[in-house]
């Protein structure tokens, strides 16, 4: 049941072009327009670590946490749309195994966005690293989407149909910058430097760019960091959910 | 003692300031065909809801193969179709059918789910692609593929074409023969009378009658006078007379009367204009509208 339903919610995600070609292109696009040019450059000066490492670490993460939050966020947001969850209701499938296929096919997803786009940063950007970095790059990036699972799974539950692409880019896009994934956050203004330890991404993005390299004093803070976050979005999502269920089905 | 598929005891439920239903008490035994009637608003979708445990009673109780509605075990030996649900459009219809029957224990095989459908043709469309007509009898494959017991069919023959609908009542008919329960709500009342054994009216939330489509209908003890006429003037020729209910469409008179050999007498007296004139006894659709005017008119 939940082989079947993981590969029926995949398809779903491959099917809408809109959702796949942005989750699995864009990455690599940024990577095209802001990473190419700067690629074989040292991040700052006297860095072992050049702005292709740096970058291609940035754009895993921001791959992966998108699939997350608009996937799931406008995914969800649609199906209650179309009342597809009333018929779901009334079969014998326990929820379960329904989020638990959502979340799998999501991985698959972010997966495959990782996939290509390292392709494209080692073929068109050079980039070298080492088979432990790789391996550490993509266990980091694919573990740190995870907490981003709960927060598109309480914005599906929270937004309508037609507000949820703006709401989950509205949320994600600044966040995804104001976290410096697309520029060292040096050169970002001063009050995003003091909002950034704060955000989610920014504590993802210590991993991912330690994993290519990038020295940080102590990792184990971000992690614990990244597991608080997971607790809580996981929260907003049950508390989201059943919200949800109480109006509906009661 | 057999169990009752589904049980309703002392059932309400209110929304906010609506009393949806209100103490609804009946059963369900296995292998009825029961339709249920009532005007728009009057429950109908709120008793499934119920049955189905889609919604929870504000008070009494509601049993499904004896167990919760919502137990899942309740829920894998009946299949549905409910007005106004959704299905994922990007799936096609045989990918949909293969994992609607993966839900369930023993599920019959995928293609004959699909052709009792009527939609062999349509195995490899995309789901978003199909017409409304064809939506609702994928929801019908849909309702079938795990081969339940029970089938609860809210509106199903809405949107479907004449031949779609023919052939949609026979299969529903061809499963009631094989002993399985369904229970529907409709609009089309030659349905309720064409399939069921049992009939159910609800009005504003309560169960005014249930009974055989024939008890149903002699409940109405009148006649129907039907005739067309050429003379506008027609319709004020009846006041005074004894009739229960006038309806005009176009040229076309229907009366509903407990007197009809006053009536025709009267109508004859006066000189009004009849042709193609039929006397008959009442159908179930005026013994519903005598009963359900009767009711609101208190």
């Amino acid at each position: 049941m939940l082989a079947r339903q993981t590969r029926a919610e995949f398809l779903k995600l491959l099917r809408v072009p809109a959702f796949s070609v942005t989750s699995i292109v864009l990455p690599s696009m940024f990577y095209a327009f802001i990473g190419l040019g700067q690629a074989s450059q040292p991040l700052y000066k006297g860095s072992a670590v050049t702005f292709g490492q740096y970058f291609l670490a940035s754009m895993a993460l921001y791959g992966v946490a998108n699939v997350m939050v608009l996937g799931f966020g406008i995914s969800l947001a649609n199906e209650r749309g179309q009342k597809q969850d009333l018929l779901m209701k009334s079969t014998p499938l326990p929820p379960a195994v329904f989020f638990a296929a959502k979340a799998l096919s999501a991985l698959a997803i972010a997966l495959i966005s990782i996939v290509v786009l390292s392709i494209f940063a080692s073929l068109a950007g050079h980039v070298q690293l080492t088979t432990n970095q790789w391996a550490t790059l993509l266990f980091r990036a694919m573990v740190c989407s995870i907490p981003f699972i709960g927060l598109g799974f309480a914005l599906g539950y929270l937004a309508g149909p037609n507000s949820a692409p703006a709401v989950t880019n509205l949320i994600y896009l600044p966040t995804a910058f104001a976290s410096g994934l697309f520029f060292p956050l040096n050169l970002l203004p001063n009050f995003l430097q003091q909002i950034a330890p704060y955000l989610p991404l920014y504590r993802a993005a210590h991993l991912v760019w330690n994993s290519v390299g990038v020295p940080f004093d102590d990792i184990s803070n971000d992690w614990l960091y990244m597991a608080g976050y997971m607790v809580a979005f996981f929260l907003l999502a049950l508390w989201a959910y059943q919200r949800d269920q109480g109006k509906k089905f009661n | 003692m057999t169990q009752p598929a589904v049980e309703l005891s002392h059932a309400s439920k209110r929304y906010g300031d609506v009393q949806a239903l209100h103490d609804v008490t009946l059963a369900i035994e296995p292998g009825e065909v029961v339709a249920m009637l009532g005007p728009n608003g009057a429950g109908k979708t709120t008793s499934i809801s119920l049955m189905l445990g889609l919604r929870n009673p504000t008070s009494g109780s509601v049993r499904l193969f004896g167990l919760n509605p919502r137990d899942l075990r309740a829920r894998s030996r009946i299949g549905v179709m409910l007005q106004e649900s959704g299905v994922p459009g990007m799936l096609r219809l045989r990918e949909i059918v293969d994992l609607f029957r993966s839900y369930y224990p023993s599920p019959l095989p995928t293609a004959e789910a699909i052709a009792m459908a009527g939609l062999e043709e349509k195995a490899q469309s995309l789901v978003k692609d199909l017409s409304g007509g064809q939506h609702q009898r994928l929801y019908l494959a849909l309702a079938v593929c795990g081969n339940p017991d029970a089938l609860f069919l809210d509106e199903p023959t809405v949107g479907m074409d004449v031949e779609g609908r023919r052939r949609f009542l026979e299969e529903i008919a061809a499963l009631a023969a094989k002993g399985r329960t369904v229970v529907l709500t409709t609009h089309y009342l030659e349905e309720a009378d064409q399939l069921a054994r049992r009939i159910i009216v609800i009005d504003r939330g309560q169960v005014i009658a249930d009974s055989s489509p024939a008890e149903i209908k002699a409940r109405v003890a009148g006649k129907r006078i039907t005739f067309t006429t050429q003379s506008p003037a027609a319709e004020s020729q009846l006041g005074g007379l004894p009739l229960k209910s006038i309806q005009v469409e176009g040229d076309r008179v229907r009366l509903l009367t407990n007197d009809p050999e006053g009536v025709m007498r009267e109508l004859f007296r006066r000189g009004v204009d009849m042709r193609d004139l039929e006397v008959a006894g009442a159908d179930l659709e005026e013994a519903f509208v005598a009963m359900t005017r009767h009711e609101s008119t208190v």
